[in-house]
Formats: structure tokens, sequence, C-alpha cells
């Protein structure tokens, strides 16, 4: 084991998380995809589910998502999502 | 003379009701226009990821994607104006058309037939009133443009980019739109959403490193059809957000530079009004002078 991943787990209107971690784990349309320090780059769609950041810096966090993408490349991971209930998201950046 | 006066006094009042609402108006625009950036600044990471993610499938498989490949079987272009709602924006609406309609020159010196899109209210005038048919028109929400509306743009777009030439499908998409630079500087621009250009390794290749081999899940045609209607719709939104950023930054300059210049009238008023009153009590005391001379005389 290397170095911790980077990672950003981005939503069109903001950014969800970013920084360091062990392990993601995000749902693939092909199924569950672990990524660790020294995968190969990927780039994979994501179907509905939950993606899972593990140990990192501070707690683990999981973000319910409705699609999106993973890419990894050299230990920097991108998750682009499509958050979940876009209605509940819509709220405070309409006031 | 006292009608002279009097049409001052009310110069003055009708000016200094200007001015408040131009104050207000700038007021309201320096407020929101902090909200704007922040959008901006929010939806760039979304837009840079996507961005990345597609010029790596472009760069590192050899896809033939039609989304990706340029097609010139129907000699149409489609455009999309985006432009303010209101005015009271300075030069703003007005540089983006002007853009416009140097892009659309160009297009139809290369012989392309122009299928036109308009968002925000003063596009949407401009077209119709000089009777040109608009494909699409969304207005309302130029200043705070939401998801929906951009998706609903790329929808738009991306259906006409499909079409057969029968359809009215079209070759090229471009958008015209502002560029939010900083407070200070916008730039009206051009900018061709499809065929794609992808510009390879925006920010790959950081130490002359070896590309890396992508795996690509489950394809990458698959994944290319998945991005693709996405990078569109980032790419529409966060030109919608630019150009939001933007109007409201040419509405608090051009409000700005209204107050001062509503107090400028002002005080130029004032000056002739005093003027006239003063004269129109030198005009009574000589009255009263001479009047009184005349009596003593007689």
């Amino acid at each position: 084991m290397a170095g911790p991943l980077t990672v950003d787990v981005v939503a069109p209107d903001r950014v969800l998380w970013s920084g360091t971690a062990e392990r993601l784990v995000a749902p693939t349309v092909e199924g569950e995809i672990g990524l660790l320090t020294g995968h190969e780059p990927v780039l994979s769609v994501l179907r509905a589910g939950t993606v899972r950041v593990r140990g990192g810096a501070d707690v683990d966090a999981e973000f319910p998502i409705a699609s999106g993408f993973v890419s990894f490349d050299r230990d920097v991971v991108t998750v682009v999502v499509e958050p979940v209930a876009p209605s509940e998201e819509k709220a405070p950046a309409a006031s | 003379m006292a009608g002279q006066q009097r049409v001052y006094r009310q110069k003055i009042k009708a000016t200094s009701s200007l001015k408040k609402i131009f104050r207000a108006m700038e007021l309201i625009a320096a407020s929101r226009i902090g909200k704007a950036r922040l959008r901006v600044e929010q939806a760039t990471p979304y837009a840079r990821a996507i961005t990345r993610s597609i010029s790596a499938v472009a760069a590192h498989s050899s896809v033939d994607h039609p989304l990706t490949t340029p097609r010139t079987d129907t000699g149409r272009a489609a455009v999309l104006v985006i432009s303010a709602d209101r005015g009271m924006a300075g030069a703003y609406s007005a540089n983006v058309i002007r853009e416009a309609e140097r892009l659309r020159g160009r297009l139809q010196a290369d012989g392309k037939e122009i299928v036109q899109f308009a968002a925000g209210r003063r596009a949407v005038s401009y077209y119709s009133f000089r009777r040109r048919e608009l494909a699409g028109q969304w207005t309302g929400a130029s200043d705070a443009p939401d998801r929906e509306t951009a998706r609903d743009m790329a929808r738009a777009l991306f259906a006409r980019f499909q079409a057969s030439a029968e359809d009215g499908g079209v070759d090229e998409i471009y958008i015209v739109g502002t560029r939010f630079v900083s407070m200070v500087t916008q730039q009206a621009m051009v900018l061709r959403l499809l065929p794609l250009e992808i510009v390879e390794g925006v920010e790959e290749t950081e130490e002359g490193e070896l590309e890396p081999l992508y795996d690509f899940e489950p394809s990458p045609e698959l994944v290319l059809d998945a991005l693709l209607p996405r990078y569109i719709e980032s790419r529409i939104f966060s030109s919608l957000l630019h150009c939001a950023a933007s109007e409201l930054a040419s509405r608090q300059r051009a409000m700005n530079t209204a107050t001062s210049n509503a107090e400028d009238i002002i005080r130029n008023y004032t000056r002739l009004a005093n003027q006239a009153r003063q004269a129109e009590i030198t005009q009574e005391i000589s009255e009263i002078v001479s009047g009184a001379d005349a009596l003593a005389a007689s």
C-alpha cells in the first residue's frame, strides 16, 4: 500500500467530498467496484446505489447516488455523481 | 422666470427618483453577484471532471462515436445565443448579439444554414423583431439559471444533432455566451459544443509519464454514450452560470455609471435652478427699485 487515494466526489453544482482516503467502493453497472491504491486506470459508468469512501482523514463518507461515473487515474479518483432527490438538493440553492 | 425655476425643480425631482432606482438596482446586482460567482466556482470541478474523462475516452480508445465524428450531410448549424432577460446591463446583451451576428456571417459565408436558438428575452426579442425563426427559446431565468433549463436546452440541441438531415438535423452546435473573467472583464465568446473538439491532455501528462491504459466499463462506446449527454448539459449549464455572473456584473457596473450620471445631472440642474432663482430675485429687486425711482421722480 503506497500513499492514500485522492478522492473528489463532485455533483453538478458543488463538490460533495474532497480529500484523501484508503478505499472507495462504487456501484458500477457491472457490479460493485472497490478501488485501492495502485488500481489500473479505469473509467466506469455508475448505477443507482451508494458510493462509500473509507479510511478518510475524517470520518467515512457515503453518498447515495442516482447515476454518475467514476474515473481512476494515478491514485486520483474522481466520482461524478447525480445525487438522488434533486428536489431536496434544490431547496437551499433556491433561497 | 418663475416657470423656469419650476421646470428645473421638476427635473431634479425626476432625476433623483431615477437615481434611487439605479442605486437600488446596483445594490441588488451587487448582492446577487457573489452568489452567482460562487455557483460558477462550485460547478467548475464537475465540468472539469467530465471534460477530463471525455478526453480520456477519446484519447485512449479508438471508438468511432457519432458524436465525436463531424457530420457534413445537413449543411446546417445550430446557434444558441445566451443573453439577459432584462436590459439595464450596459452593452451586455448587445455584445453577445453582435458576437452571434458575426458567427452567423461566418457560417453563412461557409454556406451553412442557421438554426437559431435563443435564451434570454433580449435575444428573443432581437430575433423576433427581425422576423427570424427561432427553433427554441428560453426566457425568465437569465440571472439565476437552474439545471432544469440547462437540461432542457441540452435535450433540444442534442435532438437536433441526432436528427436526420430531413428532420432538420444540424452539423454543428455553437453557443454564444459571455465568459465571466473577473468583475470588470466579461467577454462575449463563441463555443463550439458539437462535434467535440477534444483538447487532449488538458490536465494529463503531468511529468511526461506514459499515458495510462484505461479500462472502460462496460465498454468505451457505452461510457461515451453515458458521458456525452452529461458533458453537453454541463457545458451548457456552466455557460449559463458564466452568463448569469457576467450579466450581474455588467448590470452592477452600468447602474453604478447611471447613478453617477444622475448625480451629475442633479448637480447641473441645481445650479441652473439656483441661477434662475437668483435671476428672479434680481429682477424683482430691480423692478421695485425702478418703480420707487419712478414714483420719487414724479
